[in-house]
């Protein structure tokens, strides 16, 4: 939400949202030090809750270098070292969005210090899979890189962005799987509520693009209300995008149940 | 979802879709200019809306995709282009 204005928070806390969960992002250009990392940390551990708690939503962040500035490793092991003086900020949930982007070697070397870095503070994981061309290869990647660190719990990690042919891959091996919804080039509410119903319901989540690009913040809301089209009733659209996203980030202790 | 419904809700949204992809391909082929892979490679995803096995969204997506499984050395670019340059 850093790169969104107080009328999206304004939106969203009139649509019903009851909680916002940012990862940490690339802001659409590479950030040249270490410290821009650092400021970009206080901003979302301390500044944009301040912000969202104006409009009655609770803010709660994941902190890493995301992989679309994971080529540099030099860069990467400085801001990894930064994380840990962040994690016991209220609102921290755990570590991401982390993952690959191109899948390359080098962002390969910086998901698993960061898997590194989860494990050794027992942090949930918030997992970004490439976009596009990328997404299938990157996906598997990514599970086998989790699935080799044994310390690491599958349902304490959600692999996010999953489409039609990745979240299988995800739960399969025990993970989450979360849907973003994009209004345009990637998944749509009617895929998403389409997943749900050839995969189940059980250990996934819809969540709302808000980035810097083409987004809706009102994403999820949005599926809710294709899910009434269907003819969902209020307890399984409650569940699905209220109870479960509450459940998995309700393993951070630091997550408190929102008022429904 | 009754089929019905799925049809009522549905039909209308996907037939401009359908109709737009066929603009699309029109446009391409009305156009001129060098060969790119990006076309094959939506010509060949096309195949698997004729496929019965209710699994159509899965298969484009799959044969849009990198099927490699190593790394590459490194990332030259952070955006995604759709397709695989590497399709033949």
């Amino acid at each position: 939400m850093v790169s969104r204005t107080t009328d999206d928070y304004v939106d969203m806390a009139t649509a019903g949202c009851a909680a916002v969960c940012e990862p940490a992002f690339w802001a659409g250009f590479d950030r040249s030090s270490v410290q821009g990392f650092y400021d970009y940390f206080c901003q979302l551990t301390e500044h944009e809750p301040k912000r969202a708690a104006k409009f009655g939503l609770a803010h709660y962040t994941w902190l890493c270098i995301n992989p679309k500035e994971s080529e540099d490793v030099n860069l990467a092991e400085e801001v990894v070292g930064l994380i840990p003086q962040f994690l016991n900020k209220p609102n921290v949930l755990g570590i991401g969005e982390i993952g690959l982007n191109k899948n390359s070697r080098n962002e390969l070397k910086v998901l698993e210090m960061h898997i590194d870095l989860a494990a050794q503070h027992d942090q949930l994981i918030l997992v970004h899979t490439p976009h596009l061309e990328d997404k299938l290869k990157g996906t598997r990647l990514i599970v086998d890189a989790l699935k080799s660190d044994k310390r690491i719990k599958p349902e304490r990690c959600i692999i996010d962005h999953v489409e039609e042919h990745t979240i299988d891959i995800a739960l399969d091996a025990g993970f989450w799987a979360g849907m973003t919804l994009y209004p345009e080039s990637k998944c749509t509410s009617a895929r998403a509520i389409d997943m749900i119903e050839c995969y189940g319901g059980e250990r996934v989540w819809m969540n709302s693009a808000c980035d810097w690009g083409v987004s809706v913040p009102l994403a999820v809301p949005y599926a809710a209300l294709e899910m009434r089209r269907r003819g969902y009733n209020s307890e399984n659209i409650d569940n699905l995008v209220f109870k479960n996203p509450a459940r998995f980030m309700s393993q951070s202790p630091k997550f408190k149940m929102p008022a429904a | 979802m009754t089929r019905q419904q799925a049809l009522d809700l549905y039909f209308m949204e996907a037939r401009a879709k359908l109709i737009d992809v066929a603009a699309f391909l029109d446009r391409v082929e009305r156009s001129e200019g060098e060969p790119d892979f990006r076309w094959p490679a939506f010509v060949n995803a096309l195949k698997a809306l004729g496929t019965g096995d209710a699994q159509r969204a899965r298969q484009v997506l799959l044969s849009l995709s990198d099927p490699t499984a190593e790394p590459i050395p490194a990332a030259t670019t952070k955006a995604a282009c759709g397709a695989w340059p590497g399709m033949k």
